[in-house]
């Protein structure tokens, strides 16, 4: 497979494709996954508070059935593999977007797909906020909904963006999927150069980029995620 | 006035219920430091949370000034619990906000404008001494000045009552005694309510006036720390106030017969009774053990002495005792 990897013509050929399509094609990339992370916490993060708030022993109770059926649906998103679910939602996006295929249309199936992971995560980072210190604002006369957005989401800033930091780079390695679909990014030319066209070359260097994106995510993250956390600065 | 009247909490867990207080009765006055003892797992926590409903009861009432707070809504139960502040053996404070933003806090939720918050935020810092800690982390205070930033928090809304939940509990005798000179401090100068929820005996020593002795849930004894040091009636008085009385008693020979001598107050315990007793009335008398106090500025002594196995003696150095003013005998029965 890879005999011919390093010949010269098939370098100067990737050399030739890098310079033409990488820059767009990485563009691309970090801007479907920027915008499908940004969607999925719009629509994952109130999820997830509901999760924790709306549980039998969190501020603001909600009726079993209720939140029974929540956690199904958001079981049932989450087992659907991303592959199936592109095709699945092709109406869905035909709706938002005007059409199924192409780089904006893949961000569609990608907060589909995301949303419910982002639930998940933003529900156990609001775990790890102290109890006795909700009790304690309960103590002040605080209502839930004051309990929720000046106290749970501010204490658990850190772990929200560690929690962040996972579903972005998660998101990443799904928006090199959405290739299949016409989405574009540094996906589609890892399949067209590399799985179609045979140029493996092109395919590694698509990789190894892929490798750099998730890098330079996870550790601004991991970094944001440190510096925000007043609980770590020493006496 | 706070009145608790047949309040009774249970809990439901898998096999069946726990009652965690049955009938509990008490009566706390404006101005007092009432403390409310107990061993772990008495049902203190329960009660004090069943003050400001942070636990509802399942029985019985608590009147505030004569407001029963198991009738008012969600909105102005939120209200009144700016009126009956707490603070807690964890501190808990909002640890990603500075100590400032965190006595803000409270008045943030009431509604106060910021810059009016702050202003008040500024003035409770010097109150509990740290002034220079407004924008501090939690994190960077010792358990002592986080306490102190808890008590500033909670009294930023201007309450009338102070609930405190083993607030000293996680913290150092020294820490311990300087937080309590606070609350004291405040208890005199704010003319606030202090309900002190402790399983230190020290704890009430040091600044309550009056006392509840919770055991397995019920008031087992009540009233002045004073009194109920002298001359606790219940066991489970006796097992805080003693609390190495039963041990020893244990230990002790069969036909051995033993007393509580109990000083109460300084005249007693400055004049050397045991010795004069026993050059008057030529009884021997061996001292178990033996301890004394100062409580409000009053010193308590208590003092297990055993007499040699003739009940006649014994009798006649009780009486003996029994004469000096201000002093407390009882016999001591095995097992108390």
């Amino acid at each position: 497979m890879f005999e011919n990897l390093f010949s010269s013509e098939e370098f100067i050929e990737a050399v030739e494709i890098l310079k033409t399509e990488f820059l767009l094609a990485t563009w691309e990339t970090i801007y479907v996954t920027i915008l499908a992370t940004a969607f999925a916490i719009i629509i994952g993060l109130p999820l997830g508070v509901l999760l924790v708030a709306g549980d039998k022993n969190g501020v603001l109770p909600l009726p079993k059935g209720f939140m029974n059926g929540l956690g199904v649906v958001i079981n049932l998103l989450r087992s659907i593999p991303f592959l199936i679910l592109m095709i699945m939602v092709f109406p869905l996006t035909r709706l938002l977007v005007g059409t199924a295929v192409g780089t904006v249309a893949s961000i569609v199936p990608l907060v589909i797909a995301a949303f419910p992971f982002v639930a998940r995560l933003a529900e156990s980072s609001l775990r790890e906020v102290n109890p006795n210190i909700i009790e304690a604002a309960q103590s002040m006369g605080a209502s839930p909904f004051q309990i929720i957005v000046k106290v749970m989401l501010p204490e658990s800033v850190p772990s929200l963006i560690s929690n962040a930091t996972i579903a972005i780079t998660t998101i990443l390695g799904y928006s090199a999927m959405s290739g299949i679909i016409g989405g574009g990014g540094l996906g589609k030319i890892a399949i067209n150069y590399g799985y179609y066209r045979y140029k493996y070359l092109v395919m590694v260097a698509a990789v190894i980029l892929l490798i750099l994106l998730v890098q330079i995510f996870q550790s601004a993250g991991t970094r944001l995620a440190v510096r925000s956390d007043k609980r770590l600065r020493g006496k | 006035m706070i009145e608790i009247k047949n309040l009774c909490k249970s809990f439901s867990v898998e096999d069946g219920t726990v009652e965690a207080l049955k009938n509990v009765n008490l009566t706390i006055e404006d101005g007092d430091i009432y403390g409310i003892i107990g061993m772990s797992g008495a049902g203190k926590s329960t009660l004090v949370r069943c003050i400001n409903m942070l636990e509802r009861p399942t029985e019985g009432d608590v009147l505030i000034n004569g407001q029963s707070m198991t009738e008012l809504s969600q909105k102005e139960l939120r209200a009144i619990r700016r009126n009956i502040t707490m603070i807690f053996q964890g501190f808990n404070l909002l640890m990603q906000r500075t100590c400032l933003k965190n006595i803000c806090f409270p008045l943030e939720l009431a509604g106060v404008k910021k810059a009016e918050a702050k202003k008040r935020a500024l003035e409770l810092l010097e109150i509990v001494g740290l002034p220079d800690k407004a924008n501090a982390y939690p994190a960077q205070l010792s358990g002592g000045q986080q306490q102190r930033i808890a008590i500033a928090r909670a009294l930023a809304t201007n309450p009338k009552v102070l609930l405190c939940d083993e607030a000293t509990s996680a913290l150092d005798p020294k820490t311990t005694h300087s937080i309590l000179e606070l609350i004291r401090e405040i208890n005199k100068k704010l003319g606030i309510t202090v309900i002190v929820i402790t399983h230190q005996m020290s704890v009430v020593e040091e600044i309550c006036n009056r006392v509840a002795i919770l055991d397995n849930g019920e008031v087992a004894e009540q009233g002045e720390v004073s009194e109920i040091f002298s001359n606790p009636k219940s066991s489970a008085a006796k097992r805080l106030v003693f609390p190495d009385g039963s041990d020893m008693i244990a230990d002790k020979d069969e036909n051995q017969l033993c007393m509580r001598v109990v000083f109460n107050g300084a005249e007693a315990a400055g004049s050397p009774l045991i010795a004069k007793m026993a050059i008057e009335k030529q009884i021997e008398t061996n001292i178990l053990a033996a301890s004394t106090k100062t409580i409000g500025g009053k010193v308590y002594g208590n003092m297990m002495l055993s007499v040699a196995s003739d009940r006649e003696q014994f009798e006649t150095a009780m009486d003996y005792l029994r004469s000096v003013p201000d002093v407390i005998v009882e016999e001591v029965a095995k097992n108390v």
